[in-house]
């Protein structure tokens, strides 16, 4: 029997297994991918949010505690436990170091995320870097992993974890942490949560999911109805951006992300604009995007640029539909072309002319069009036009396990004494809504390396209770 | 919506490779997606150089493909890569356009279909063919089996026969190459900000070719061989054979200049420079080559053009028997064998001169001149001017 059992394979459940082996635990990792698939959400991130008083190797100037935990306020609208969050955000200061110590690379901001030069740290090469690098550690410290294994239900003991089970095989452990993340990529769960919107839809069947297919949350369901976890968060919350509509239903990842929002106007079906695009620097408004469109007849929109704006947006994976006029784009986008004219006029009409800069909060915006363009706003009148279309996209879901600052699960108030989570099947504790790039992986770092060392806490208070006894 | 079906169906038909009409196609519609992903930016040059671009016409795409140095660590970052229905794998896709530049730009043209021939057989062929023939030529001689030499190899050809015969071959490789990566550099010129290197360029570029520098991965521990481990075997497998050439070839050319300017007459014995030389490169390239083969044997199935690995052996193979057969040669030389191990080591030597221009080692002279080109290229201000809000 191995003293701790990890479920899950991404970089939570390694950041735990890693801990614990390191304190002397004998680990098993059961990750339900297949090997070319594992590593989860993890394997598409890029970045780790990280706090810093000075500059600090890859990172430049200084992002204090008090700034990060604004940030993060402001993003969930308070939403949040403070005690985690600054837990999280402290031990981002000083994780790193034993990051690089199993084999992560940090380097300074990708071209065009230069705004995060100051408060995320970049792994080389992206998440599944990271994630190799974290598996390579766990060969090479005798941890044992196995591929292809899904766990689909527990043996607790009054709160006390006893036993995994995969399929018919039953595994003991002495202690276990779960890190098998949201529940984003079950259908069935997404379309009970978002249940039928008034116009009669089922909004989440036209969602598509950024990241992998293997988070059915079927252990996050068994824990919350079979054995009565304490739940956090809405199940309807989640980290939504709006995405190319032609992105794959699983593991788009970061390429289909569209960058042109705040460079036109959006439209929805009905060829009618519903939000300001330029409400502020788009990587801050994103993450708003996914659940804007979600509630648009047909959760779909439509970013239209003109040729003023090519080259200043990071290129989309997939080519735009082109025209060389207004009417022909709306006409090829299948949109009703004289309120898809409607618009565009009214909102042409609307732009005050102002001094165009990208890279402030310029002062082009509109007058007497609802809703108003705040900044950025430029008649969209030099052809080619270019469309494209956009789905909500979701990354991860926040409903989770309520815990605390030990990553202990908790059943009715009470915490466990030897089972654990970290990542996103918790991440909803600090994340009740909104989001800032990196978190997630600050969070699934630092809960992580929580619960690997409190489970490998734990075996010593079993060992000494055991001794008592 | 059947415009967006559509739209949905064309882009899933190219995501998936069904319409891919040629290696350079191929390479543009992967770096479309690594455009819009950009996580390997820190491995290397190729997607520094990418992030330049919005579009990959032929020019562009044959510039990349070879600065790509197909170390292996985008493919194993790549969230991307198969079983992924995107299907990025840019270091295979790379290679299948390097094929392309080599054959597309070679001189004569129609010779250039020999890199797609010129394979591990082939080169053991003509190795063999070329030792046949003079071990022939010297039995007929009487010459094949002991007599007394004293070790002077002149004696059964004689230095201006050695000359005519290598002379020409070796001018031959060297126009070949120099006119292959001349026509190169007039198409990927342009594609590159069209400036001319400066001697800064130049020592920035030579810097970059003689240290390898982007076979260490960014991060500085190496690169991919047959798994997502970091390795410096591979860079140092190269520069074991690249430098051990490169002494076999000076001790060579001083040979020359012993021979001409100083009337010093072969064999040099230690501790003469030219044996010095000779004797380190000749063991260098031995552990180089072999090491190569190793890794080369080894190496992850997705690394690389599979179709290729015969010009790779060929190559590795005519290296290492060159230096195996000169190492030989020089200690057998006070033995009966020595006419014997003479031809064998000229035929081995005159079959790696005549395949270099349509062979493996044109990948260091075009890599070479992406790399000027990127040196170039990186000193101009980006021209996609994409808003760093």
């Amino acid at each position: 029997m191995v003293d701790l059992l990890v479920i899950g394979g991404g970089n939570a459940a390694l950041c735990a297994a890693l801990t614990a082996r390191e304190a002397g635990a004998t680990v098993m990792v059961l990750e339900a991918a297949p090997k070319l698939w594992r590593g989860g959400n993890s394997a598409h991130t890029r970045n780790l949010r990280c706090m810093h008083e000075a500059p600090q190797d890859v990172l430049v100037d200084a992002y204090p505690e008090e700034e990060f935990w604004q940030d993060l306020l402001k993003v969930t609208g308070g939403l949040t436990n403070e005690r985690l969050a600054r837990l999280v955000i402290r031990d981002s200061s000083v994780c790193r170091p034993w990051m690089r110590s199993h084999g992560v690379h940090f380097q300074p901001s990708l071209s065009g995320a230069l705004h995060t030069a100051r408060t995320n740290a970049f792994f080389m090469g992206g998440g599944k870097a990271l994630i190799n690098a974290y598996y390579r550690s766990a060969e090479r410290l005798g941890i044992q992993i196995r591929y292809e294994s899904p766990v689909d239900r527990l043996e607790l003991d009054n709160g006390h974890f006893v036993a995994a089970y995969v399929g018919t095989e039953r595994i003991t452990a002495r202690s276990c942490v779960l890190a098998a993340g949201g529940f984003e990529s079950n259908r069935d769960w997404l379309r009970e949560a978002w249940g039928v919107n008034e116009r009669g839809e089922s909004p989440s069947d036209n969602f598509l999911i950024r990241g992998t297919r293997f988070n059915q949350g079927v252990l996050l369901r068994h824990l919350l109805q079979d054995h009565g976890a304490d739940a956090i968060g809405d199940p309807t919350q989640a980290h939504m951006v709006a995405i190319d509509a032609r992105a794959p239903l699983y593991d788009g990842g970061i390429c289909t992300r569209i960058d042109c929002v705040s460079l036109g106007v959006v439209v929805n079906r009905e060829a009618r604009r519903f939000y300001d695009e330029g409400e502020d620097f788009w990587p801050k408004r994103y993450a708003i995007w996914g659940r804007l469109v979600a509630q648009q007849p047909g959760q779909i929109g439509y970013s239209i640029i003109d040729a003023k704006a090519i080259g200043r947006f990071m290129p989309p994976v997939f080519p735009g539909v082109k025209a060389n006029t207004l009417p022909d784009l709306a006409q090829q986008l299948g949109l009703d072309i004289p309120t898809f004219m409607q618009t565009l006029n009214d909102y042409n009409q609307a732009c005050r002319p102002g001094t165009f800069d990208h890279t402030a909060l310029d002062d082009c915006h509109t007058e007497g069009v609802s809703p108003a363009k705040t900044h950025w706003a430029r008649p969209i009148d030099t052809a080619p036009f270019y469309a494209y279309a956009l789905r909500p996209g979701v990354t991860f879901t926040y409903l989770g396990l309520k815990t605390d600052e030990t990553a202990a699960v908790h059943f009715g108030g009470r915490p466990s004494g030897n089972l654990f989570v970290a990542g996103e099947m918790m991440a909803g504790n600090v994340l009740g809504k909104g989001y800032t790039a990196g978190v997630g992986m600050s969070i699934g770092t630092t809960f992580g390396r929580i619960a690997g060392r409190e489970a490998a806490r734990s075996l010593q208070l079993q060992e000494a209770a055991h001794g008592r006894a | 919506m059947a415009a967006l079906d559509a739209l949905v169906n064309d882009a899933r038909a190219l995501a998936a490779g069904e319409v891919v009409p040629g290696p350079e196609a191929e390479v543009a519609r992967q770096l479309a997606i690594c455009n819009a992903c950009r996580y390997c930016e820190g491995f290397c040059a190729v997607f520094p150089a990418m992030t330049r671009r919005l579009e990959f016409p032929l020019a562009d795409v044959h510039y990349l493909a070879n600065l790509c140095h197909n170390c292996g660590a985008c493919l194993h970052a790549c969230q991307y890569a198969p079983p992924h229905e995107f299907a990025v794998n840019v270091p295979k896709a790379m290679a299948e356009v390097r094929r392309e530049t080599y054959t597309s730009y070679a001189w004569p043209q129609p010779l250039g279909a020999l890199y797609k021939r010129n394979g591990l057989a082939v080169s053991l062929a003509l190795a063999a063919g070329l030792s046949l023939f003079l071990v022939l030529a010297l039995a007929f001689n009487g010459t094949l089996w002991g007599g007394d030499l004293q070790g002077d190899f002149y004696r059964l050809f004689p230095h201006n026969f050695l000359v005519a015969m290598f002379l020409p071959v070796f001018a031959w490789a060297v126009l070949a190459l120099g006119l292959g990566v001349t026509r190169f550099l007039r198409d990927v010129g342009p594609a590159t900000s069209a400036q001319s290197a400066t001697p800064g360029d130049l020592s920035g570029a030579a810097h970059n070719v003689l240290t390898l520098k982007y076979l260490d991965g960014g991060h500085g521990d190496g690169c991919h061989n047959e798994d997502d481990a970091y390795t410096q075997s591979r860079r140092r497998a190269h520069h074991l054979t690249f430098y051990g050439f490169l002494l076999c070839f000076a001790a060579t050319s001083l040979g020359t200049v012993y021979h001409y300017v100083f009337g010093w007459v072969a064999p040099y014995d230690l501790p003469s420079l030219p044996k010095v030389l000779g004797a380190v490169g000749g063991v260098s390239l031995l552990l180089g080559t072999a090491g190569l083969f190793r890794l080369k044997w080894r190496r992850h199935p997705l690394h690389g053009d599979a179709a290729q690995a015969p010009m790779d052996y060929g190559f590795i193979a005519l290296l290492f028997l060159t230096s195996l057969t000169g190492l030989l040669l020089w200690w057998l030389r006070g033995t009966d064998a020595l006419a014997l191990m003479l031809a064998l080591h000229l035929g081995v030597v005159m079959a790696l001169f005549a395949t270099l221009p349509y062979g493996k080692f044109a990948h260091g002279v075009f890599r070479s001149a992406a790399l000027l080109r990127y040196a170039v290229e990186r000193r101009q201000p980006n021209p996609i001017g994409i808003g760093d809000d």
